[in-house]
């Protein structure tokens, strides 16, 4: 093991605790959104980094039998949850605009400040 | 070569992530989180995953800034800087760091051949998929024959999703412009 083998999943963690700490310290509700962005595509690029094989093509069949083909699960585990983090947005994002509504803000402060009226 | 581009395009994927984290107007970090999504896209067709890179191509930098975009349009576009205390989320996001980091120890190399992933069930979608379903796409295969249940089960949560954005955003509004 040296660093060149492990690098992926070093870059994989620093994306998900800055997604993290986006979501767990930042008081804007779009912000948060975007951290939970960051974190989802870690996930994604864990997922197609083990997917890879040296020497390996993209899995659409071909002619040659010798050809090797890179794995086809996690690209298709990936691609379901792709457009299931793109549905989570668009709901995570109008529930953003109803906030606004409501509160006229989307900082979290200021939403508990004004709760706490009630 | 190949792993010379991936390290390149994934620290630049950390970098923007860093950038779009720490910048102020969220303008500007919608952007980055549009640049973030692309150079994800890039990195996806480098490591052979065609699909994966124009699905999020596509969803990930079309879709999702331009909700964002909209969003940003109608509430507002800058953060406010905040007085909390930043000492326990950075300790537990550097402990949960930590630990992950030290469970990768064990993880098989990266593009290992002979890793446990590519020993299970994908060798069987590779050497049967095109007698068995006659798509030369091996990914369009398992993900609508052998996965089908779980491409259903997708479109049940977009269609849950859907209704709830049009709960949230459509019927009840007009409702209440009705009561007032």
């Amino acid at each position: 093991m040296n660093w060149v083998t492990h690098y992926n999943y070093w870059i994989v963690i620093l994306l998900m605790m800055l997604g993290f700490y986006t979501i767990i310290a930042r008081g804007n509700l779009v912000k948060k959104i975007i951290g939970l962005n960051i974190f989802q595509t870690s996930v994604f690029v864990l997922f197609i980094s083990m997917g890879k094989i040296p020497g390996g093509v993209a899995p659409i069949l071909r002619d040659d039998p010798t050809t090797i083909y890179s794995n086809p699960l996690p690209h298709v585990l990936i691609l379901t949850a792709i457009v299931v983090g793109v549905a989570t947005t668009a709901l995570g994002l109008a529930l953003v605009v109803r906030i606004n509504e409501a509160y006229g803000t989307i900082e979290e402060d200021e939403i508990h400040e004004q709760d706490r009226f009630f | 070569m190949s792993t010379l581009i991936d390290i390149l395009l994934l620290s630049l994927m950390g970098i923007t992530a860093l950038a779009a984290v720490r910048m102020k107007s969220l303008f500007g970090a919608v952007m980055l989180t549009g640049i973030f999504s692309l150079l994800s896209a890039l990195w996806f067709l480098i490591l052979d995953a065609v699909d994966v890179s124009f699905t999020e191509a596509a969803v990930g930098a079309g879709i999702s800034t331009v909700l964002m975009l909209g969003t940003l349009s109608l509430t507002k576009s800058e953060e406010k800087t905040s007085n909390h205390s930043q000492i326990i989320p950075l300790f537990v996001v550097f402990v949960t760091g930590g630990v992950l980091i030290y469970g990768t120890l064990d993880m098989p190399d990266f593009a290992d051949p002979l890793a446990p992933i590519h020993t299970h069930v994908a060798p069987h979608y590779i050497e049967k998929s095109g007698a068995e379903i006659g798509v030369p796409n091996i990914v369009t295969s398992v993900l609508a024959s052998y996965r089908g249940f779980d491409t259903l089960g997708e479109v049940t949560v977009i269609f849950t999703a859907g209704v709830g954005v049009l709960l949230l955003l459509g019927i009840g509004r007009r409702r209440e412009d009705g009561d007032e």
